[in-house]
């Protein structure tokens, strides 16, 4: 259910965006993060002798392939700047205050960024040595060199090396956002709210869009005027599918039509049910079904479906240039 | 008052659907070092790198240009990144071409991507918002009823999609760099192949690649330099776009796709596409639209694209071979496929096409859409400038 | 080269949060407005090009529903980058340059408030060795600010000199957002927000959309007798990596500056696109700016930033002043990726 408020017109609510990305590794940082499981990090040399930190298949001053000359760097390294972050977030690495810094280690001609658990700001200071402390269990990830301390917290023992080479890591993808669909798609809602469905019509042209999403995209103009439209309709295409989305709840198989309602000039995407697969046709009659309106909301999912009814198909030629 | 620009290099990865072998850098890397050698030139002679791919959710990256730039040698250079929706390959190439015509820069590199396997773009292209449901499967789910409304419009046989398939993955067999390779393929084997959308069936349908295409593309003083096969000249480039969905759009013979082969063709100064075109690489991910986009090209009459199929016309010994790589629906790594389209039509201008060459192909189309059907990119390329 | 001029703009007030409009309806008052004002007939205008990113509304193809309201009917000439819209001008002046178009539209929108942007951001880095840390934009801003400090580059104070001199500035300006005078030492008192960041040496959270329309000479004095000239336009990228780089330099303003000929005459003054105060003294510097130079009268970033519009809005908040008499040339700067990755640079002139 859509957490909507009710004083205003403009709707809104919480979408996520969340994926689990697998990332395949490539041979250069694969070494590299195969290394940091073993309590090592390596760096790669380029053709001018430079040592890249993370390790990089290319230079990046040139473009040119860096060698194949992997160098051990560190443990310990000098703080090259930081930035005190007194209010860490969910997604930081330490829950506790810390510094983000970057990290020239021992051996490197570039800086790492990392985080440094020095307890409080007063305690870090550009050209201070640190030394890694190491994930107790292994992601595969560049968490698996957990964090930075003070060197003279002293060096950490390195975990075990791993049986296998790390060739991916998973990268957790998770984006919090209050989407709000706008002013004329708020008011369609409101109108489905109560069962109704209110297309708006073009102020240059008067088609009805049915449902609107802010502008009549032909004229680039608003669609001020509502207009009430039928539950009932005629199927313009269609598709069966069977294939499964992992977007879509939807038994398999299962039919979409672009659906055109009486009144409006514009199809959009319907569930056809309640009918034989072998049956659904273009010029097909059809009409909403709604779901019991205890359950309706702010959501084109008030209509359940649309099931065929008893009336006469419309003629191709009747639909043609709505398909 | 536009430079001549042509494509004096090309470049692209070996496509599959999963390139664990590579990270994202390695990939772009790949088709890049790739489209070098061919062209004979160093990082170092690059003035600009423009970069495509299609949507960001694909990668779960944010603009991720921005990191890749420097793998491809653009430290202190300008780099654009260009995102047309499907189009967005072929955009990409025009957009670098005409960073040539307009004398800003001599040599462009252009590279377009996608890495599909680290994430599923089923779910990426049907992300459900709140207030909506989600309905619509993925491009099949899009793109099916489409093909549905065609084949009323048009009467045409139920077995051109069959046809389209059985042709594209015979010349895929051709192509060494194609993903998706079946030696024993046959007419039922496709007939056979289960339904996704209806009319849509499997092998009807595009796979999920990962892979790369680069193209450097000079001017005249750095085409004249002696490569191993000359420079395919830039004759036009055209982009068209019209909205997603409008009162009494026709998203089947989308206005967009018509106009723009249209102006393309006049700026080329084509007058009958059909006889004056050698072939044609186009953006077909499901089998259909190679006739629907036959039409759109201008190179049947409406409601007869059809025909071109049936008769064997698209055939890579036909008047018009058509997706001689075996197109998209051999490979499809998103972001990548147009621009792979426009490096055929050149790679066979240049006869570097090997076994799927056309024999004397001196003017050649390439075509990529996107979006649902409202993003055009195309452009002509030929042997000699124009 | 063509001559090619800015002749009109048009942005939305930029605002902490557009709840009630999409990015469609956003667009459509201020496409409105910047046609009406450019005497060009729509019709005639030869291509479009817009910037934005999926990421700031989370869905794929958030610039492919924009499309609705331009009123691309019949079909029209048009592109997208993923980038902010003073990219999407380049790619514009170029199809100018190449002779295929004598007009363009540029649009870029952006509606930050709808995710947590310093989160969002993060998305922007190297995914391998950088994203999963979730190094937010204020952090790296911060390692920036504290390299300079600690080079002697800067004071905190200088930063928050910049911060102040910026809202104050912008109290002139109705589309602004942080605007007021605010006394240094009392902001040095505030606390560090990530040190040695503090509130008012970063930009705001902010919503809001910008539209241009440039011609090429012809057309432009046709349309219009105040054209804005983009006397030239260059773009650099430095490196992703910030450990592989000196953060207190900004290596790719000046090769893009050098390019751009800014230090050939003198200007009137400059739109910089620096969101953190010290970013400011970086671009100054890499583009040779005195003292002496007004930089951001609009308020620039610190007073509204509304992500890729921002750059896209210092080239036409010089185009506003210009008009206003307020000068008759400016440098505008627009900036992208993590601690002023890619940088671009405008020269601008009025009649």
């Amino acid at each position: 259910m859509n957490q909507a408020s009710q004083e205003q017109t403009a709707l809104s609510a919480p979408h996520i965006l969340e994926y689990d990305y697998r990332r395949s590794l490539g041979p250069v940082l694969s070494r590299f993060f195969t290394g940091l499981r073993a309590g090592k990090i390596h760096g790669i040399k380029t053709q001018s002798g430079r040592v890249l930190v993370p390790p990089a298949e290319y230079d990046p001053e040139t473009g040119e392939a860096t060698t194949d000359e992997f160098v051990e760097v560190g443990p310990g390294g000098v703080v090259e700047t930081w930035a005190w972050v007194e209010s860490p977030r969910a997604s930081h690495p330490l829950s506790q205050p810390f510094a983000f810094a970057l990290i020239k280690l021992d051996g490197a001609d570039t800086a790492l960024l990392h985080a440094v658990d020095a307890g409080e700001a007063s305690q870090m200071e550009t050209g201070m040595r640190v030394t890694p402390r190491w994930a107790e269990e292994s992601q595969g990830s560049i968490k698996d060199l957990s964090h930075f301390v003070p060197e003279a917290e002293g060096n950490a023992d390195a975990p075990h090396p791993p049986a296998e080479a790390t060739t991916d890591i998973v990268t957790p993808v998770h984006v919090e956002y209050t989407y709000s669909p706008g002013k004329a798609a708020s008011r369609y809602l409101h109108g489905l709210k109560e069962g109704k469905i209110v297309g708006q019509a073009s102020d240059s042209s008067g088609l009805v869009y049915v449902p609107p999403r802010g502008a009549c995209p032909r004229d680039g103009v608003p669609t001020s005027r509502e207009v009430e439209v039928s539950s009932k309709g005629t199927v313009v295409t269609l598709t069966i599918v069977r294939v499964p989305s992992e977007n879509i709840k939807v038994e398999l198989p299962y039919c979409t039509a672009n659906i055109l309602l009486d009144g409006a000039d514009q199809s959009f995407t319907g569930l056809l049910q309640e009918c034989n697969l072998d049956e659904v046709r273009i010029g097909m009659r059809v009409e909403a079904v709604w779901r019991d309106p205890s359950e309706w909301d702010y959501s084109s999912e008030n209509i359940k479906h649309f099931r065929p009814i008893d009336e006469p198909d419309v003629p191709f030629e009747e639909i043609k240039e709505y398909c | 008052m536009a430079e001549h620009a042509a494509v004096i290099g090309i470049g692209q990865t070996d496509f599959d659907a999963k390139r664990v072998d590579v990270s994202q850098v390695g990939l772009i890397r790949e088709a890049a070092q790739r489209a070098l050698e061919d062209a004979q030139l160093s990082w170092s002679d690059i003035d600009a790198v423009v970069i495509g791919k299609a949507p960001d959710l694909f990668e779960g990256v944010m603009m991720p240009e921005l990191f890749l730039a420097e793998a491809l040698g653009c430290v202190g250079k300008p780099m654009l990144r260009v995102h047309t929706a499907g189009s967005v390959g072929g955009s990409t190439a025009i957009v670098a071409a005409s960073l040539v015509q307009s004398g800003i820069h001599k040599r462009v590199l252009t590279v377009a991507y996608e890495k599909q396997s680290e994430s599923n773009a089923m779910w990426a292209l049907s992300i459900k918002l709140p207030f909506s449901q989600t309905l619509v499967a993925g491009a099949g789910g899009f793109f099916a009823p489409l093909i549905r409304g065609y084949m009323q419009r048009s009467g045409a046989p139920d077995d051109t999609g069959i046809r389209v398939a059985l042709k594209d993955r015979l010349n895929a067999l051709k192509n060494p760099v194609a993903h998706l390779k079946l030696p024993d393929v046959d007419f039922d084997m496709i007939a056979n192949s289960p339904m996704l959308w209806d009319p849509v069936r499997y092998l009807e349908t595009c796979p999920s690649s990962d892979g790369a295409c680069a193209l450097v593309i000079g001017n005249k003083e750095s085409a004249a330099q002696e490569r191993s096969a000359p420079p395919a000249w830039i004759h036009a480039t055209q982009m068209k776009t019209e909205p997603t969905m409008f009162a009494k759009r026709d998203q089947v013979m989308p206005q967009a796709g018509l106009d723009c082969s249209a102006e393309l063709y006049k700026k080329a100064g084509i007058t009958d596409p059909r006889k004056e075109i050698d072939c044609a690489e186009i953006y077909v991910p499901f089998s259909w639209f190679e006739p629907m986009w036959m039409e759109n090209l201008h190179f049947a009459p409406i409601g007869e694209g059809w025909r071109m199929t049936y008769e064997g016309a698209t055939a890579l010994d036909g008047d018009l071979p058509v997706n001689m790589s075996g197109g998209v629906l051999s490979t499809n790594a998103i972001g990548a496929s147009g621009m792979v389209r426009f490096a055929e039509a050149a790679m066979q201008v240049r006869g570097q096409a090997g076994e799927h060459q056309v024999d004397g192909a001196r003017k050649a189309v390439g075509h990529a859409y996107g979006g649902g059907s409202q993003y055009f990119s195309m452009w002509i390329v030929g042997d000699q400038p124009l | 080269m063509r001559d090619v001029a800015i002749v009109s703009y048009a942005q939305t007030q930029f605002v902490r949060s557009e709840r009630d409009q999409n990015e469609v309806e956003m667009l459509m008052p201020v496409i409105k407005e910047a046609v009406d004002n450019s005497g060009i007939p729509k019709q005639e205008i030869g291509f479009t090009c817009s910037g934005s990113t999926d990421y700031l509304s989370g869905q794929s193809f958030a610039f492919v529903m924009a499309v609705d309201a331009v009123g691309a009917w019949p079909p029209i000439n048009e592109s997208h980058v993923e980038m902010d819209g003073a990219w999407a001008l380049y790619e514009a002046w170029i199809k100018i340059q190449c002779g295929e178009a004598d007009s363009a539209m540029v649009f870029s929108f952006g509606r930050s408030s709808m995710g947590e942007t310093a989160e969002t951001l993060t998305l922007q880095l190297d995914p391998y060795t950088l994203a999963p840390l979730n190094a937010d934009a204020i952090s790296l801003a911060a390692l920036q600010a504290r390299a300079g400090l600690d080079a002697g580059k800067w004071t905190e104070r200088d930063m928050a000199e910049v911060a102040a001199r910026c809202r104050a500035q912008a109290k002139s300006n109705p589309d602004a957002q942080v605007t007021g005078d605010f006394d240094v030492d009392k902001l040095l008192t505030d606390p560090y927000l990530v040190s040695p960041l503090r509130k008012h040496d970063c930009p705001p959270v902010s919503d809001g959309a910008a539209v241009m329309i440039i011609a090429a000479e012809g057309a432009a004095h046709k349309a219009t007798n105040k054209p804005v000239w983009i006397r030239s336009l260059e773009h650099r990228l430095d490196s992703h990596q910030p450990g592989g780089r000196d953060l207190t330099t900004s290596p790719s303003t000046k090769l893009a500056g050098k390019a751009a000929g800014v230090h050939k005459t003198a200007v009137d003054f400059a739109e910089l696109h620096t969101p953190f105060s010290h970013q400011e003294i970086i671009v100054r510097e890499a583009l040779g700016l005195g003292k002496d130079t007004l930089v951001n009268p609009s308020g620039g970033p610190l007073a509204a930033n509304p992500l890729m519009v921002a750059g896209l809005a210092r080239l036409g908040e010089s185009a506003r002043r210009i008009w206003g008499g307020h000068g008759s040339r400016a440098i505008a700067h627009a900036t992208s990726g993590p601690c002023l990755q890619q940088n671009l640079v405008c020269v601008l002139e009025g009649e």
